[in-house]
């Protein structure tokens, strides 16, 4: 018996129902974590026209705490962080995505293949993938991006996403192995069809909480990696991003110079696009394996009044008594 | 033979809570008593494992009591509810007097401990005083009972067979020497050749170890085998209760009537097999009435409106007027229009 | 036993890879990195270490890439990695050791607290789901978000100062030497809560939520209800049932994540300036000290590859059913 660890994700995928998908979406983790997204994603396409100041022009306002003329303060060179913050974002959410796109096309084609194919192929695969999961992320990334003559936030996403696919990979094998055995599968390949059309029409389909939770870890990954580049200095050229400004807070001694307003706002961001994609990621998951939903109401009134918690191996007794419809006892 | 030990009355249990509450069972009353084999069955939905898990409280959520009592007799002591019990009364209560085998023998084992540990870990809990080395004597001596050698104790669950397994979940069943024994379809995954074997060890168990027990399956021509009374449930609710072979001889609901030949019987005369049209019902949206009479070849009018009365058929006992709760074995009750019960003032 | 041998044998191969990456990657560095070294160094250098280098960055114009190769497999064989750029004229090897022992102590034995504390913790609140425990949840989520590095500076922020007792750099008093005694003990100790409690409470988080998940999972297999049903107590069906199961595949996750996590507690090396690997690295990305950053890319890989094998071995000893197989 080969044992499978994966974590989360790794429960039945059972033949999705329309009326499901409404439920995702009425999903309470999920659109919380939505909403915050877009507020991200809307920041990112119109940062550059709201922010009030250039975020790389100097002023005479050096060092100042938050005030109405900057929010977020200066830093030692009379910059305004919000602006800083504000137009950084749109490099944060194109090198999420960017690279959360390129590790999952990854994925799914190594993954699915390897799951599918079975043999040599597929052991070799699966063993890259391994590879590429155990070898550590962060060093790897400085020593290429230290070869490459220039770092722009897309080579840095396409790095990101070129090394960060094995995770996925190794969640959509074990997923395709078991899919594999399903009885309409075995059908389709008994009938003769193609496999392409087996795996597109077939696996794939029921793949998708897998894949989509994939993509949402992914970019969760690349930003927060994007932005430990850019604080220990391999940054994206010129391009502003929250890891920058970290990065110069840093190297100023911001902590020493107590302007706690430097990298206080940069890292509430990075927390709360974490947190609003993590409750993406929660809401998928409860989506595919309705045990860790939460069911509404845990707690639950007695018939005398008090309040017994719903728990597995202690069924509640909300009466005693005989029920509503029932009939009296003697 | 003729006195109760387990009692269910009223039981009713919900799915969920408040407006989107399902009711999953509907004013169960049922009876067993000392020594008998209750078969329990129905189709999938019917309520039949849900019945088995709520009078031991073991549903999980979103599974609630809305009501009922469930007694359990002790031998010479007054009736307790256990479902006023607190939890630590419960724990007490449980394996030492009722016990469960479940579905699935496949699952019910902890795959990360020896089998050993998992016989010795439930005497333990109720008996901390005993010695680890009687405990140890205490499960050989379970295997044996359950025809598994002893040097099985030291495996672990993947190393046993399907069948194994089971054997090994009934010998746990019986560490403590419970009064009542539920058994929760405890054979449907195995092959027809060990489920046979399986169940005539257990009916030679309890004519030894004189336990009572329940026994929940979909397959009805296998209780009219081994049980000694059968409850039919449908929709929720308990739609007839006969002995067995007074059922098998002359099922008076519809229902049973299509279950009993939807089997091929094992004995007896051969019958045609018809099967039953339809499908269980949706307990989101019961039919009104009678929940059957959607499916049913005899339905009247009435049966679409009034919900009918489990209770004694005037054509079919000897004793007419029969309480409830003074039956013996031999008394039937249905719930069907067919067979319009006598009106004991409701 | 077949188990471990095929996970050595992946292991090896995986460490076969990262030289190979380690060999491929400064052949890609554009101009010539050594030279600019030696004219700085101005003659200070023996021919050895140029010759050492020239290996490292495939300068050797005259070798064939397998001969190229082969000479770095047998210089990495002996222990050279080159030398330093920044603490010249130190070879690689010697820094690392320096940075090696602070890492593997600091990181080291948070990453494996943080997870054995945020699996106890996970287990409780998996267990008593619904209970006000659940209200952990989201600040857990948020907490698992914030970067490592960045909840370094606010510990520094708020808990360091002149009159605190929490220094906020290095990892020594400054006026010690190191040696066993007591002082030296106390003041490493000291210096280490710190960074130490951002690890811990950084890479908790993500232990605690994917606890709590497979407990909720676990909680409704069918033998933990077999567990309920024997009326065992609630502490036996919660740790001998439910996260005795429950913990496998967080163990698994542990493994595979480790690469990762390594990543991020590094990095608050380098906000408390603690004078690891971590800090070396940074270093070495601003002078560009390319030995320096492969030789700690190795290092890191090596241990990595450790710790997942002895994640490995402790799986092995978890879960039965592995050790049956092959």
């Amino acid at each position: 018996m080969t044992v499978v660890p994966t974590t989360g994700t790794a429960t039945p995928v059972a033949a999705p129902v329309k009326r499901r998908r409404l439920r995702f979406v009425a999903n309470p983790k999920a659109t919380t974590g939505l909403v915050i997204l877009g507020f991200f994603a809307l920041v990112a396409i119109i940062g550059p026209w709201i922010a009030p100041y250039d975020p790389s022009g100097r002023s005479n306002d050096l060092l100042q705490g938050p005030s109405a003329a900057h929010w977020f303060g200066t830093t030692h060179l009379g910059q305004d962080i919000f602006s800083q913050v504000v137009v950084g974002t749109r490099s944060v959410i194109v090198v999420g995505f960017i690279a959360g796109i390129v590790a999952t096309i990854l994925s799914v084609l190594v993954g699915v293949t390897s799951g599918y194919l079975g043999g040599a192929g597929s052991e070799l695969l699966s063993a890259l993938s391994n590879v590429f999961l155990v070898l550590p992320a962060l060093p790897l990334m400085i020593i290429i991006t230290s070869t490459l003559p220039e770092t722009s936030t897309l080579t840095i996403a396409l790095v990101i996403g070129l090394t960060s696919w094995a995770w996925g990979a190794r969640v959509l094998r074990a997923q395709t192995l078991s899919l594999r055995g399903r009885d309409y599968v075995e059908a389709a390949r008994a009938t003769g069809e193609k496999t392409w059309r087996i795996i597109l029409f077939e696996i794939l389909p029921n793949l998708t909480a897998v894949i989509a939770s994939g993509f949402v870890g992914t970019v969760i990954f690349a930003v927060t990696l994007e932005i430990t580049l850019a604080f220990i200095g391999i940054g994206a050229g010129g391009d502003w991003n929250w890891g920058t400004v970290l990065y110069w807070a840093q190297s100023q001694q911001a902590l020493a110079q107590g302007a706690w307003w430097w990298f206080v706002p940069a890292g509430l961001a990075i927390a709360l696009l974490g947190t609003a994609l993590s409750l993406v990621n929660f809401g998928i998951d409860e989506f595919v394996s309705p045990r860790l939903r939460g069911g509404g109401k845990t707690n639950v009134k007695t018939a005398d009044g008090h309040t017994v918690r719903m728990r597995v191996g202690f069924t509640p007794v909300l009466a005693t008594k005989a029920g509503p419809e029932g009939r009296e006892t003697p | 033979m003729t006195d109760a030990v387990l009692e269910i009355r009223g039981l009713n249990v919900d799915y969920g809570l408040g407006e989107d509450a399902v009711h999953a069972i509907r004013d169960v009353d049922l009876t067993l008593h000392r020594g008998e084999v209750l078969g329990l069955a129905g189709e999938s939905g019917s309520g039949k494992s849900t019945l088995a898990y709520g009078l031991t409280r073991l549903l999980p959520p979103p599974g609630v009591i809305t009501g009922g009592e469930v007694l359990y007799h002790p031998d010479g002591g007054d009736p307790v509810d256990v479902l006023r019990m607190d939890h630590a009364a419960l724990r007490r209560f449980r394996w030492a007097e009722t016990a469960i085998v479940f579905q699935g023998a496949m699952n019910s084992l902890n795959p990360v401990h020896r089998i050993s540990t998992q016989l010795t870990d439930v005497i333990k809990a109720h008996d901390p005083r005993g010695t680890s080395a009687a405990r140890l004597a205490r499960a050989r001596e379970l295997l044996h009972l359950v025809g598994i050698s002893a040097d099985r104790l030291e495996s672990y669950p993947h190393q046993l067979s399907g069948g194994m397994r089971q054997r090994v979940m009934i010998g746990m069943a019986l560490a403590l020497e419970p009064k009542v024994v539920i058994m929760d379809e405890p054979t449907t995954a195995l092959d027809v050749v060990v489920q046979r074997q399986i169940l005539r060890q257990l009916v030679e168990l309890r004519e030894r170890l004189g336990f009572s027990v329940v026994f929940i399956t979909h397959d009805l021509s296998l209780l009219v085998e081994f049980s000694d009374r059968i409850a039919i449930m449908y929709g929720g609710r308990i739609v007839e209760e006969a002995a067995s072979a007074d059922l098998y001889r002359d099922p008076l609901h519809p229902y049973s009537h299509g279950l009993l030949n939807s089997f091929p019987a094992l004995r007896g005369p051969k019958r045609e097999l018809t099967g039953i049209p339809g499908s269980p019902p949706d307990l989101r949206g019961m039919p009104s009435g009678c929940a059957f009479h959607p499916r049913c070849p005899h339905a009247m009018e009435r049966c679409g409106v009034e919900v009918p009365v489990l209770g004694v058929p005037p054509d079919k006992s000897t004793t007419a007027h029969v309480a409830v709760d003074q039956r013996s074995p031999a008394d039937r009750t249905v719930a069907c229009w067919l067979h319009p019960v006598h009106d004991d003032g409701f | 036993m077949s188990y471990l041998l095929k996970r050595i044998v992946f292991y090896v191969f995986t460490a076969w890879a990262a030289i190979t990456i380690n060999f491929f990657i400064p052949r890609a560095i554009p101009g010539d990195p050594v030279q600019a070294l030696i004219t700085r160094s101005r003659g200070q250098m023996t021919t050895e270490a140029v010759q050492s280098l020239y290996v490292l960055f495939g300068l050797d114009k005259d070798a064939s890439l397998a001969e190229q190769y082969f000479s770095y497999l047998g210089q990495l064989l002996r222990g050279d990695l080159g030398l330093s750029f920044t603490y010249f004229p130190s070879p690689v090897s010697q820094v690392l050791g320096d940075g090696l022992p602070w890492t593997l102590g600091l990181v080291g034995i948070t990453t494996v607290l943080g997870f054995l504390i945020g699996t106890a913790l996970g287990t409780g609140i998996g267990w008593r789901r619904g209970s006000w425990a659940d209200a952990l949840i989201p600040v857990t989520t948020f907490v698992s978000s914030i970067p490592y590095f960045w909840l370094g500076l606010i510990a520094i922020a708020l808990l360091t100062g002149p009159d605190s007792f929490f220094p906020a750099s290095g990892a020594y008093d400054n006026g010690l030497v190191p040696n066993p005694d007591l002082e030296f003990i106390g003041s490493v100790v000291q210096h280490g809560i710190l960074p130490a409690f951002t690890i811990l409470v950084s890479s908790m988080a993500g232990w605690i939520l994917s606890m709590r998940n497979m407990m909720v999972t676990v909680a409704s297999e069918d033998y933990v209800t077999v567990a309920h049903a024997k009326g065992l107590s609630d502490r036996r069906v919660m740790v001998g049932y439910a996260a005795r199961n429950a913990l496998l595949p967080n163990v698994s996750g542990f493994a595979l994540s480790l690469g990762f996590i390594v990543g991020g507690t590094l990095l608050v090396e380098i906000v408390f300036s603690y004078p690891g690997l971590g800090l070396q690295l940074f270093q070495a990305v601003g002078a560009k000290d390319y030995p320096l950053m492969q030789g700690i890319f190795l290092i890191i890989t090596l241990s990595v590859l450790l710790a997942n094998f002895l994640a490995d071995v402790a799986y092995l000893a978890l879960d039965p059913r592995t050790r049956r197989e092959g």
